[in-house]
């Protein structure tokens, strides 16, 4: 492989591992947070291509279609929560297991009925759509580095809000013992509807960004979601930047795996990898606490 | 003994059809309704009723009960499907077909139960070869073909160096060794990617540093819009053009694919821009009805609709006579969408198979364009593995 | 997890014959309303039945979320497939030193499958328990896909396309593609597994299991090791799962990674989670009632999921201890 190619399969593994990290930051948010296994969050990412691609569509802006997005997915999140999935915080994991699962199968089938079996256009802007040359021999498609560079944005905002406002520590107080922060004053349901539609909107903004790649289509939510929970506990439930690191570390074994290793081997060298990692580290690479 | 054994038989057989004009034929219709697949079952049913439309609503003049079921893409899902519709509703034929891991968990048993099993899309090897069945027909292709003429249309054209690209799957395998079989050039490159991936920057960067005049791959719905829309956002398709076989640009990935698509190329025995009358009327009448243009599935099922009723006007409707039934399909003659339509002594099609390019019509939609005739009476290479066996049911 | 599961008692005795029982009418039910086609649906019912009540065995009384079971179903499944396929191909199956002819007879591949997919899940097994929770369920969700695109790799046996049964098969002479044959073989394996599992969760062993998913520090400070039980019950677990894919590979002559997937995996939980964990027959109810559930929409309409969809997360609401619960409530009213 020559050093060109090994640059430019290093620029992809890592821009991989940033979709990767930005279509699982929204579950790991709240699989760590209020402890909420949500199978569903493939079928937000599902919705948020769909919503931005007709809009988007209809109206010629990609901006607009983002940003109508990233807002229904964020309120069809917070309605799910306040109708159904706030009665699972104390239920075991496989109830909430059961009840996503529910979730999936009705998500994808109203996506069905109402924008039909047939993929959707989702077409970038002319801004975006062509690529650059980062260093000569190294054409690089613009798009790419814009996901690239949002999923970073994204991460280092997250990470800046939980860890260091005062939004961030309601949230944590409210994870880690809800009674207690009920008890000195924190608005614990309000939060938790917060948390999660900030995860929903994270799944919509996941799907919005990555639709214009990859096909929108019924079903698209869930290779999505297998590889969201394997970054999300390679990573550590819980850790943002265990995502971040988790994911990138994903998109370049992915990447490089693909192109060196048989067929069969490439397609199950990410699991490989979880295997391996989780049979050393079995909280994960940076565990939180308990 | 045997001589009144042979009146009653016949006795017997002749007051089943007094009695059985009357009653409908039943098609079990097994498709793939829901997921990412669920596109493919709604042009297949799409296309078979629009060509039980054009039959008057019969089939060879008698009343037809079409019986739909969605087997997920899942062969046991099929497999249990199929036992219903043969013991349960009494079909006598069963399609509607599209994957060929559903067909091959389906077609032993159904035709062991004597049910004659026609696809319209799925184009497994099997069937064409070893497992040729005389109750089993294919109104679509088989696997290796669309990609062989893609092959001899780039030998034809001089180009030297390929690149080749399929899931590692058996039609994917199918269609690339097809391919090599008509291309005599260099194949620089050979790649299977896994059947769930949805990122190709990777195979995308490998194809750019390995420099090929072309690349040929076979990507089923969601993957080839994946890897087209890609391929194009990385700047290589105005640098290495790109070939697939008809269904990799046809209008259920086409509208997705968008403006990434044109300059493609492809080989197709039918497409949306065919000049022939009856193709004319089906995308006519396929547009006003379903408001989009139609694409090769709905193409295959509206051919078998009108196939099968063309073989019972023959034999005036008497699909219980199973042997006259088999006789009629097999020497078929009627209006297809693909103009000639014969089938091959494997019970699949010999059919011409033309160069189509993407290009955007006056209505601003990507289509696929008619051009060149590639090769004329194209058959499958499995043809000659097939024994047909006579029917005992 | 949620409440320790009650010790299994005479009521669960009783619950178990009468489900067998109720099961083993149904062929002649069926054939006397004309309806032969019940019984291959049943027969169904009964080898999903088989897995679900193999997994229940870790899911409900171990407290352990496994997503490998339909990985470990697939591995029973292709032992029989394998093993006839080298049969009638006359080809020998070569294992390093080791060259076997291949066999379609049921009583000696039967038993293999079981022996193989229990040995899969000792390994897998092995590596898993060093994990626990959520974290536990994601790497047995990784095992499962690496025998899934395993399957898929294996192009001699059919890859994605699927192994066909294309030789005969026999079990004691008879022929287990047979609609009577198929059902009553596995009904019979369904009630062996139950006796089994349900003394198993009675004895000092399952106890030992039950207390490890409740408290594992307190089982530890009794000196007993807790994750050797527990991976002797996932070995069981794996083996039973590996029978029912085998018997399922035996009567429709058919397997293929589809059958392995993930989603199948899920399947599985969720037929345990809606038949009810706290008993070895919950998981029964769970099968019969997701698989008929699954068929009946979906013959009535293409957008099938919409319901069966809402109908889950309807149970899931209200009715916490799945089917079981409800019967239980029903019955104390």
């Amino acid at each position: 492989m020559s050093l060109p190619l090994f640059l430019e399969q290093t620029l992809n593994g890592v821009q991989l591992g940033v979709m990767l990290f930005l279509m699982s930051a929204g579950l790991t948010l709240v699989f760590g947070i209020m402890n909420l296994i949500n199978l569903a969050h493939g079928a937000l990412y599902m919705l948020g291509a769909f919503i931005a691609a007709t809009v988007a569509e209809k109206s010629d802006s990609f901006l607009l279609g983002a940003l109508v997005a990233v807002l229904a997915t964020a309120a069809i999140g917070a309605l799910l929560e306040v109708a159904l999935l706030r009665r699972f915080y104390h239920r075991s994991h496989l109830d909430q297991v059961l009840v996503t699962f529910g979730l999936i199968l009705v998500f994808n089938q109203v996506t069905q009925l109402i924008w039909g079996a047939v993929p959707m256009r989702f077409n970038l802007p002319d801004s975006v759509a062509g690529s650059i040359e980062l260093f000569p021999g190294l054409n690089y498609p613009v798009f790419r580095l814009v996901i690239l560079g949002v999923g970073l944005v994204v991460g280092l905002l997250l990470y800046v809000m939980i860890m260091r406002t005062r939004i961030g520590m309601w949230v944590r107080a409210g994870a880690s013992n809800r009674a207690m922060a009920s008890a000195i004053g924190v608005n614990v349901e309000m939060v938790f509807i917060g948390v999660f539609a900030a995860g929903a909107a994270l799944a919509g903004l996941a799907g919005l960004m990555a639709g214009p790649i990859l096909a929108v289509q019924v079903g698209m939510g869930e290779p999505v979601l297998i590889l969201a929970l394997v970054v999300t506990v390679i990573g550590g439930i819980g850790s943002i930047n265990g995502a971040l690191v988790a994911a990138i570390m994903i998109g370049l074994i992915d990447t490089f795996g693909r192109v060196l290793l048989s067929p069969a081997l490439g397609s199950m060298v990410i699991f490989l990898a979880m295997a391996v990692i989780l049979a050393w580290k079995p909280k994960g690479l940076f565990p939180v606490h308990g | 003994m045997r001589r009144l054994l042979l009146a009653a038989t016949m006795a017997a057989g002749i007051s089943v059809s007094a009695n059985a004009a009357d009653a409908p034929i039943k098609i079990g219709f097994i498709s793939t309704f829901s997921g990412p697949g669920g596109v493919l079952g709604q042009e297949l049913l799409d296309g078979f009723n629009l060509g039980l439309e054009s039959t008057g609503g019969t089939l060879g003049g008698r009343k037809v009960e079409v019986i739909q079921a969605d087997d997920q893409a899942k062969p046991d899902v099929g497999r249990q499907l199929a036992d219903k519709m043969v013991e349960s509703d009494h079909v006598q034929i069963l399609t509607g077909v599209n994957f060929s891991n559903v067909m091959l968990a389906i077609a032993k048993p159904a035709l062991d139960a004597g049910v004659f099993v026609i696809s319209p899309n799925a184009g497994q090897s099997q069937q064409a070869g070893k497992m040729c069945h005389p109750h089993y027909f294919s109104t679509s292709f088989q696997n290796d073909v669309p990609a062989e003429a893609i092959g001899m249309y780039m030998t034809h054209k001089g180009i030297k160096r390929v690149y080749l690209l399929a899931p590692n799957y058996p039609a994917g395998k199918d269609s690339l060794a097809g391919f090599k079989m008509g291309f005599k050039g260099e194949v620089v490159g050979e790649v299977y990617t896994g059947f769930t991936q949805l990122d190709y920057a990777a195979e995308i960067a490998q194809i750019r540093a390995a420099k090929p005049d072309a690349v040929y791959f076979f990507y089923p719905g969601g993957l080839g819009i994946n890897f087209v829309k890609q391929y194009a956002q990385a700047g290589m398709k105005t640098e290495v053009p790109l070939f697939g076989p008809s269904f990799s640009f046809d209008q259920t990935v086409l509208p997705a694919m968008g403006d990434a698509a044109l300059g493609a190329y492809a080989s197709a025995f039918w497409n949306e821009h065919y000049d022939n009358a009856a193709s004319k009327k089906f995308v006519t009448d396929f547009e006003a009805k379903y408001h989009r243009l139609p694409a090769p599935y709905a193409a295959q099922a509206y051919d078998t609709a009108r196939m099968i009723d063309a073989a019972l006007k023959s034999i005036g409707g008497k699909i219980e006579d199973k042997a006259a039934f088999q006789k009629a399909l097999e020497t078929v003659k009627f209006d297809s969408v693909r103009g000639k339509f014969r089938f091959n002594t494997n019970h699949y099609p010999i059919q011409d198979y033309y160069l189509t390019e993407a290009v955007k019509d006056d209505k601003g939609r990507v289509v696929m364009n008619m051009k060149e005739l590639i090769a004329a009476d194209l058959a499958d290479p499995y043809v000659q593995d097939c024994h047909m066996p006579a029917a005992t049911n | 997890m949620a409440d320790l599961a009650p010790t299994p008692n005479r009521r669960d005795w009783f619950a178990i014959l009468l489900l067998l029982a109720l099961l083993a009418v149904v062929p002649p039910i069926a054939e006397a309303v004309g309806q032969p086609f019940a019984i291959k649906v049943a027969s169904r019912v009964v080898v999903f039945a088989i897995a679900a009540v193999g997994l229940n065995l870790v899911l409900g009384f171990g407290g352990m979320v496994s997503l490998l079971h339909a990985g470990l179903f697939g591995v029973g499944g292709y032992v029989i497939g394998i093993l006839a396929w080298h049969d009638f191909n006359g080809e020998a199956l070569q294992l390093g030193p080791f060259a076997y002819a291949g066999t379609g007879n049921l009583l000696i591949s039967l038993p293999l499958a079981v022996l193989v997919s229990a040995a899969a899940a000792v390994l897998m097994g092995m590596v898993s328990l060093r994990t626990n929770g959520a974290y536990f369920i994601m790497i047995t969700l990784a095992f499962n896909q690496m025998l899934y695109y395993l399957g898929v790799a294996l192009q001699k046996y059919g890859g994605e396309d699927g192994l066909q049964i294309l030789g005969d098969l026999s079990i004691a002479g008879l022929d287990p593609s047979k609609r009577l044959v198929y059902f009553y073989v596995s009904l019979a394996a369904l009630a062996v597994v139950m006796v089994l599992v349900q003394r198993l969760v009675g004895s000092r062993f399952g106890m030992v299991l039950r207390a490890s998913a409740q408290n594992e520090r307190r089982v530890k400070a009794l000196g007993i090791p807790p994750t050797r039980y527990r991976l002797t019950a996932f070995a069981l677990s794996g083996g039973i799962a590996g029978l029912a894919g085998a018997l399922m590979a035996s009567g429709q002559q058919f397997i293929s990674p589809a059958d392995m997937s993930w989603v199948r995996s899920g399947d599985l939980v969720v037929m345990c989670v809606l038949g009810g964990l706290t008993t070895v027959w919950g998981p029964v109810l769970g099968a019969a009632l997701f698989l008929l559930l699954e068929l009946g929409l979906s013959s009535l309409t293409n957008a099938w999921q919409l319901p069966f969809g809402l109908i889950v997360i309807g149970m899931a609401v209200w009715l916490h201890d799945g089917l079981i619960g409800a019967i239980r409530r029903w019955v104390q009213s």
